[in-house]
């Protein structure tokens, strides 16, 4: 894609895209309860089989030259993974089946959106829902008395920057799969490792230094570190490496995945 | 007064394929403007151009005046589309796909409201205006697609082969309403593969084949110059009758069973076959549009 191309693309997104984001919206609070109710149950699950089994061996993590309870430590990775399947599958399944299956968008780009407008608006809600997720699971998290307030709540909109991550890259790879299935691919391949290597569930310092630098690499990394630290109350500097590497991640992956789709939908 | 669609040289290629070659044609304001054409003739590709979600490959398209790659949201605004294939929105009742699709267009919710209700009624859906999407049948999901095409009161509305599968009954629905809409003045681009419904909604029309258009006019008068006025068909026709019949000097297209003259003078010919072979094999019918369109695009099946 060169540089034009870029300028094109992102001209071609208008406030219009607002209205795939609202359509989106519109179908996940028809079943609102269904919906809400996973990232509400699920930490609970997480936290005691954690808590109480691994708990009881491991009570405390060592943390950036700290100690840290061993729930404590885990919860703010359950957030950061939340935030990643929902934004990420969110642009690949969920996004195939309007793609393809709903014809959805060739009805919508008969009308003023164009294409790239209903693009931003599968990202803008992905992420939402990203954070809505996120947000929910935080409300079940703090009645274990897991996350240090004010700070914590900057986690909120912190998650729609994480969230848009996920969803661009999900959107690259729904540019690109021959069928639905294909998307095991990138899920094993990318979004599992992720979630076991990211520091999520221990801290990465025990790895070896490689494993330690492949895990850096990672973006999930990047947003369990904001979102502990945040956790645990803290705000530390080094916050701002994590912070610009998510910042300059984040719109190219939109932007190649836009991209990505008008070529597959466009003939 | 200006075109409402203007093509010239208009072409679209998928790599290789020629999908439509350099096709000219005007569509102007308030008529009923018909594509017909076998499978794969380009039909639908050439709708898909003009309502701007395939972009051309060359020659020059404009809608209401307005370039399609210049002005595509522009030109959308004012355009309403019911498509060849089903893309309603499984994930919302009959009403709220309308309401949804109006909030597209930038329609405010509670004029968009009344609009559905309007729409629902024109169509006859407003009694199942909550049902969902998966609870109709082909024919009302066909009237829903075609209520949504109107939700911006559109000035062109596009078609595409939107009585395929219907019923007798949903057919004459569907022309009714489509008459009406041209009534109000409405400029109404259709595709379709029935002769009746072509020869009795369409003003103009055209005949596609391989991408290319083949004739233009209006329906009538494509029949009559091209045709004739009467086609004297023989079921089960003598070896000879080929013959006799390029003797005579007449026009004619056969299949393994049946042979067909065009003529304009029905009775002369029907009297000329009777004296020599068993008459009730043979009759005389007024000329049609799909007779031209059978000598038009040949008898080999596409596809
Ligand atoms: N996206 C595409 N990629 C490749 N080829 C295509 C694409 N869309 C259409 N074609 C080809 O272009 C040609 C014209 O197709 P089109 O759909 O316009 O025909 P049609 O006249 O609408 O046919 P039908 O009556 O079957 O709907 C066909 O050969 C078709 O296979
Ligand atoms: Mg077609």
């Amino acid at each position: 894609m060169s540089l034009a191309g870029v300028g094109a693309l992102v001209r071609s997104v208008s406030l219009r895209s607002m209205r795939v984001w609202q359509r989106n919206r519109d179908v996940y609070f028809v079943t609102w309860k269904t919906n809400l109710f996973p990232p509400l149950a699920e930490p609970i699950l997480y936290l005691l089989a954690f808590g109480a089994g691994i708990g009881a061996l491991v009570k405390e993590v060592e943390y950036r030259d700290r100690m840290v309870g061993y729930t404590a430590f885990i919860a703010p990775g359950l957030l950061a993974t939340q935030v990643m399947f929902q934004a990420f599958f969110e642009t690949t399944y969920n996004t195939f089946v309007r793609m393809h299956y709903q014809r959805t968008f060739d009805a919508i780009i008969t009308t003023p959106l164009s294409l790239e407008d209903v693009m931003a608006g599968e990202l803008l809600w992905a992420t939402t829902k990203g954070t809505i997720s996120c947000a929910v699971m935080m409300v079940a998290i703090s009645f274990f008395g897991l996350l240090h307030y004010p700070h914590a709540l900057l986690i909120v909109p912190f998650s729609l920057l994480a969230g848009l991550l996920f969803a661009g890259l999900g959107l690259c790879f729904t540019g690109v799969v021959p069928q639905i299935d294909s998307f095991n691919l990138p899920t094993f391949l990318f979004i599992m490792p992720m979630f076991l290597f990211s520091g999520t569930f221990f801290p990465l310092d025990v790895l070896p230094l490689w494993a330690q630098r492949i895990a850096n690499l990672l973006p999930l990394t990047h947003v369990a570190n904001v979102i502990r630290e945040l956790g645990l109350g803290r705000m530390p500097a080094d916050l701002a490496w994590d912070l610009l590497y998510l910042v300059a991640l984040a719109p190219p992956l939109c932007l190649l995945g836009i991209h990505l789709m008008k070529r597959r939908l466009v003939k | 007064m200006p075109s409402v669609i203007e093509a010239r040289g208009l072409t679209k290629t998928f790599g290789r394929l020629g999908a439509v070659n350099g096709v000219s044609f005007a569509v102007d304001a308030g008529e009923c403007y018909g594509f017909l054409g076998p499978n794969g003739a380009g039909k639908t590709t050439t709708v898909k151009m003009i309502h701007c979600s395939a972009p051309i490959t060359s020659g020059d398209l404009s809608v209401f005046g307005m370039g399609v790659r210049d002005a595509p949201r522009a030109i959308k605004r004012r355009i309403g589309v019911c498509q060849q294939e089903d893309n309603l929105d499984p994930d919302f009742s009959v009403r709220k796909n309308l309401t949804v699709f109006a909030r597209y267009f930038g329609i405010p919710a509670v004029q968009a409201a009344d609009r559905a209700r309007e729409l629902l009624e024109f169509m006859g859906l407003w009694e199942r205006r909550d049902a969902r999407i998966r609870e109709l049948s082909g024919g009302l999901k066909k009237r829903l697609a075609i209520a949504r095409a109107l939700v911006n009161d559109p000035d062109l509305l596009i078609l595409d082969e939107p009585t395929t599968g219907l019923d007798p009954q949903s057919r004459h629905q569907v022309w009714d309403r489509v008459r009406t809409l041209r009534r109000q003045g409405k400029t109404i681009l259709l595709t379709t593969h029935y002769m009746d419904e072509a020869q009795s909604l369409c003003d103009r029309l055209v005949i596609m084949d391989h991408g290319r258009i083949l004739v233009e006019g209006a329906p009538s008068d494509l029949v009559r110059s091209r045709v004739g006025r009467e086609v004297v068909e023989v079921y089960g026709f003598p070896p000879d009758l080929p013959e006799y019949a390029r003797a005579q000097g007449w026009t004619f297209e056969a299949d393994t069973h049946r042979l067909w003259i065009h003529t304009d003078s029905g009775e002369a010919v029907f009297a000329a076959i009777a004296r020599l072979y068993p008459a009730e094999r043979c009759t005389v019918r007024m000329a049609g549009l799909e007779d031209l369109f059978l000598k038009l695009t040949g008898r080999e099946l596409r596809e």
